[in-house]
């Protein structure tokens, strides 16, 4: 199976947001879930990762504390915002929506 | 962006912006924190250390790349920016420092005049009682009778039963303005108060520093509680702010008052125009007014109220109750009611202290401003358009190296914001200079100075900030608008050529000019109707004698004489005036034409005269002593003037004015008729001519007067009628005053021309406020009106130098400019008066016979706006004909 060369523009940040919405994680952790969840198809390489985490802080989606992680190390973490919450369910709206009509579209049987 | 999600990153922003190091520094550790967790995993995997460590990295992509990108999204910093712009429009404003101070200049006049204005509406207007509660619910409540025309006093019994009966209301309660003399250790002086019901310190909501309010029932009963409460201010100047002061005996009128507390600071009773030192309860006013005992006459109006309303009660629904409540009254007692209905008046229309008399010069006031700042902000639009061009250079420099228009837009937008904040902080100052200002422009009575205070409180101050706001756009967008017209490779291309957008420009600052123009020339029209409306009204025949008449009183009641002692003191002194040298004659008369006191007035019925079912027939009258129509120089048309023989002894009669012999008498002549008055029918024994009696403005109305011996008061108006100086007559009234009593104080002594002056003073002020701020316009729209002259003049040195090596003289270089900046005025003119017919309508109630069209007026104001144009292009049109034609054609 190849690997999609680019995520779908957006698509990043609300996955980004999904993860988030199950617990706050930290950034090395969240680019693990995304290993693990998306079974390496995605991809998405750890330098795309940050700048997006930074991106949706910006934006009032996210809010990142400083705190302990379980091998008691200072490590930066990201929990949702109310705001980031709306976000998502806007994002996964529109994203069934889509995958829906596509998907649809893929299934036509040829003539 | 949202704006929710712009307030939510707000301190994230912020926090980047100043504590950039800090946040440099977690996104480090950040990224560390995950390659030491990556490096650790992939060791767990089975890698070298340095292996480990450089798979991570290469994850990773980069360290310094990954930072930069973070930083990257975290956007373009709008705070940044403005710090930017900010420091940047701050250099340039520093580098033309010429321009930067006169814009400023401009807009400080421009800001100030409006805060200032708005200060005097606030202080005055809406919320004139500082320290006094809820003012937004407080109303003042007067009385009108049908037919006349005007609000009349309350009487104490109606005020009870408003108290009682309403339900809407949370607290009425009366303040009525008195004087006193009051004599502390050596000083004596006159000092204002009120006379209050016994609840108004509890409803204000202001409570003695020291000491005590009122108790109810303190305002039940005649002279019952000589009790006062003084202000902060007396008890600070005048008793030392003496600790033990309440319980001390103070004299108030000559009756021993007990000081039962002292009001807080910054409290200066419920009166538009004079700060309050002291309040006593109503049962004191028969010491402070005359008329006796008044408490249970229903008849008698002499109060002034306030009515404050329950939270959420509209003015509306609390008239319909209080007007059910005088209808109630007037059914229940007709004889003093009948046609009377009680009305709430907000405070700016209080009609009977200084808020109702300053309220039209203040409307006006605020339209002069606001044409005052579209003037400087015109002005300071033009200079920017002048430096707009100037850094034309810049500005395509800018755009070419990628520089987006709005973010040039913002910039320009940043330093108009710089020009008028500073000139938003110069005007806050200039109307703190002006708070106590308007009390220069009116008379102080008696010695004492008027209080008339602005106030700055957040609702000015947000207002300005608002004019602020709008000056920015103003001034900021004119020269954005040019930056539409840069052609990039153009200008870059060819300098020297000078002309990039130079035709949009040079429209836009004449149109800048005639704007500027336009709203002076209607300010001139304005300041010339209202100039000539105060000189005709301080002309005008008030009906009687303006000179050789002065007009003084002598205070009996304060001095506690009794009846029979104040008829021997006022006999005895007529006398004594009578026979002094250069006095042609003297009278008494108990209230003053045109001044503050109000007439007595009474339902009248006349023989053979059937009024018409809704018209009233309540005429005010007058207490006159003989010689009173000689003295005042007021016409007899017929019959005959009060003699000494028309006592309480003698039958009762009354002089009638024309207007009221046409009315109830028609064509007959009214001499030896019958007139009731008060329930008993007097006769009428001759007939005045008209004056005026309570204001220059107002039209002929029915009056008539009593012989004071026949209805006496106590301590009434002394008129003498002579020709010599008026420091002479006090000086010898005083001296026979002394020889009859030794404790008694004269009133002010002034001529009844100074007494006219005082009547029209809200006319004295409108003028002189509106010839300033017209003065002001004038001179900003005359610099205005330079600047373009000049730049033109600079612009065409080309045009001109050709000219002149063709032949042309330095006269038709000169006229050519003048009538340039001619053309310029004529178009702005046209449309002032245009806009001018329309605007000098608000001027209406305060002008005196002159039409808002008056052709004198406008005229006027043609030739002031005609020669200031010349003045201001004569220095650009001598530069004109100093164009040296071979220099220019050289270059």
């Amino acid at each position: 199976m190849s690997k999609p060369s680019e995520l779908v523009q957006g698509t990043l940040d609300m996955l980004v947001l999904k993860i988030l919405a199950l617990e706050p994680l930290n950034g090395w952790a969240v680019s693990q879930r995304l290993k693990q969840m998306s079974s390496d198809v995605l991809g998405v390489s750890d330098g795309s990762l940050y700048p997006a985490l930074h991106k949706l802080e910006q934006r009032g989606w996210i809010t990142a504390r400083w705190k302990l992680s379980e091998n008691n190390r200072r490590s930066k973490f990201y929990s949702l915002t109310q705001l980031g919450r709306k976000q998502l369910e806007k994002q996964a709206a529109d994203w069934n929506r889509l995958s829906a009509a596509i998907s649809g579209i893929v299934k036509l049987k040829e003539a | 962006m949202t704006f929710e999600q712009w307030l939510y990153t707000l301190p994230l922003r912020l926090r980047s912006r100043f504590r950039r190091k800090q946040v440099d520094q977690e996104l480090e550790d950040e990224l560390r924190d995950h390659l030491e967790q990556q490096t650790k995993e992939n060791l767990a995997a089975g890698m070298t250390p340095e292996e480990a460590r450089y798979s991570a990295l290469l994850a990773l992509g980069g360290m310094t790349q990954i930072e930069q990108r973070c930083r990257d999204a975290r956007g373009g910093n709008v705070i940044d920016d403005l710090v930017q712009d900010l420091r940047y429009g701050f250099r340039q404003l520093w580098r033309s420092r010429g321009f930067t101070l006169l814009a400023i200049l401009c807009l400080t006049l421009g800001i100030g005049a409006n805060t200032a204005v708005f200060s005097w509406i606030e202080g005055i207007l809406f919320r004139p009682y500082p320290a006094v509660v809820h003012q937004e619910r407080l109303f003042a409540l007067a009385g009108t009778a049908r037919g006349k025309a005007g609000p009349t006093p309350l009487s104490w019994p109606d005020f009870l039963d408003l108290q009682r009966s309403c339900t809407l209301c949370d607290a009425f309660f009366v303040s009525k303005i008195t004087g006193s003399t009051l004599n502390v250790g050596e000083r004596a002086e006159i000092t204002r108060g009120s006379i209050v019901s016994a609840n108004y310190f509890d409803a204000i909501g202001v409570h003695p520093v020291l000491g005590r309010g009122f108790e109810p029932g303190e305002d039940v009963g005649s002279d019952a509680h000589p009790v006062a409460v003084i202000s902060y201010q007396l008890w600070r100047n005048r008793f030392k702010s003496d600790p033990q002061i309440v319980g001390k005996m103070q004299r108030l009128n000559n009756v021993p008052h007990t000081i039962i507390g002292v009001a807080p600071e910054g409290f200066y009773g419920t009166f538009v125009g004079w700060a309050m030192h002291f309040w006593v309860p109503a049962s004191m006013e028969e010491t402070f007014e005359s008329g006796g005992y008044k408490l249970e006459d229903r008849g008698a109006r002499w109060i002034e109220s306030y009515v404050r309303l329950k939270p959420g009660v509209t003015r509306a629904q609390a008239q319909e109750e209080i007007s059910a409540i005088a209808a109630r009254l007037e059914a229940n007692y007709p004889a003093t009611n009948r046609g009377r209905a009680i009305r709430l008046w907000p405070l700016w229309q209080t009609p009977f202290n200084n808020a109702g008399t300053l309220l039209p010069t203040l409307e006006i006031m605020l339209a002069v401003v606001a044409f005052v700042l579209l003037i400087a902000c015109a002005n300071v639009g033009n200079l920017l358009l002048v430096r707009s061009f100037a850094r034309r250079r810049e500005m395509t420099v800018r755009l070419a190296i990628g520089a987006s228009r709005r973010r040039l837009l913002k910039q320009l937008l940043t330093e108009g914001l710089i020009l008028s904040t500073l000139g938003a902080a110069g005007g806050l100052l200039v109307a703190n200079w002006c708070r106590h200002a308007l009390v220069l422009l009116l008379p102080a009575h008696s010695g004492v100075a008027m209080y008339l205070p602005g106030e700055i409180d957040w609702r000015v101050m947000s207002l300005s900030a608002g004019i602020c706001l709008i000056a920015t756009l103003i001034v900021g967008l004119v020269p954005a608008l040019q930056t539409r017209n840069l052609d990039v490779a153009g200008a870059l291309k060819a300098e020297s050529s000078g002309v990039v957008g130079a035709r949009g420009t040079a429209w836009v600052r004449s149109g800048l000019v005639v704007f500027q123009v336009c709203l002076s020339f209607v300010l001139l029209v304005g300041a010339a109707l209202l100039l000539q409306s105060l000189q005709k009204i301080r002309t005008a025949s008030p009906g009687f004698s303006t000179t050789n008449v002065v007009q003084t009183g002598v205070s009996l009641i304060s001095a506690g004489y009794d009846v029979p002692q104040a008829e021997t003191f006022q006999k005895e002194l007529m006398d004594r005036l009578r026979a002094l040298p250069g006095v042609e004659s003297a009278a008494f008369a108990r209230v003053t034409p045109l001044g503050y006191g109000s007439y007595s007035s009474t339902p009248i019925a006349v023989d053979g005269y059937q009024p018409p079912p809704e018209e009233q027939t309540t005429v005010d009258y007058n207490q006159v002593s003989p010689d009173y129509f000689a003295t005042l120089g007021i016409p007899l048309v017929s019959g005959r003037e009060f003699t000494r023989t028309d006592d309480e002894n003698a039958p009762l009669v009354a002089i009638v004015n024309q207007t009221m012999a046409a009315r109830y008498w028609r064509d007959q002549d009214p001499i030896d008729r019958r007139l009731q008055v008060k329930g008993r029918w007097v006769r009428v024994i001759g007939v005045a001519a008209d004056s005026k009696y309570e204001s220059m403005r107002e039209s002929p109305k029915p009056f008539f007067y009593v012989p004071l011996l026949q209805d006496f008061v106590r301590g009434p108006a002394l008129y003498i009628r002579s020709a010599q100086p008026l420091q002479s007559i006090s000086s010898a009234l005083l001296r026979e005053v002394d020889a009859l009593d030794g404790n008694l104080a004269l009133y002010e002594t002034i001529t009844l021309q100074e007494q006219v002056n005082r009547s029209t003073s809200p006319q004295l002020v409108a003028v002189t406020l509106v010839s300033i701020l017209g003065g002001l316009a004038l001179l900003l729209a005359a610099v205005g009106l330079y600047g373009v002259m000049s730049y033109a003049v600079a612009q065409s040195s080309r045009e001109f130098g050709l000219r002149m090596a063709l032949g042309a003289g330095t006269a038709s270089m000169f006229r050519r400019v003048i009538s340039g900046g001619l053309r310029l005025t004529a178009v702005g003119v046209l449309c002032g008066a245009t806009a001018g017919l329309a605007f000098t309508r608000l001027f209406g109630t305060l002008l005196y016979n002159v039409t808002p069209r008056d052709p004198l007026a406008f005229g006027l104001a043609l030739a002031v706006m005609t020669i200031t144009s010349v003045v201001a292009c004569l220095v650009p049109a001598w530069r004109a004909t100093r164009t040296d034609p071979a220099r220019v054609l050289r270059d």
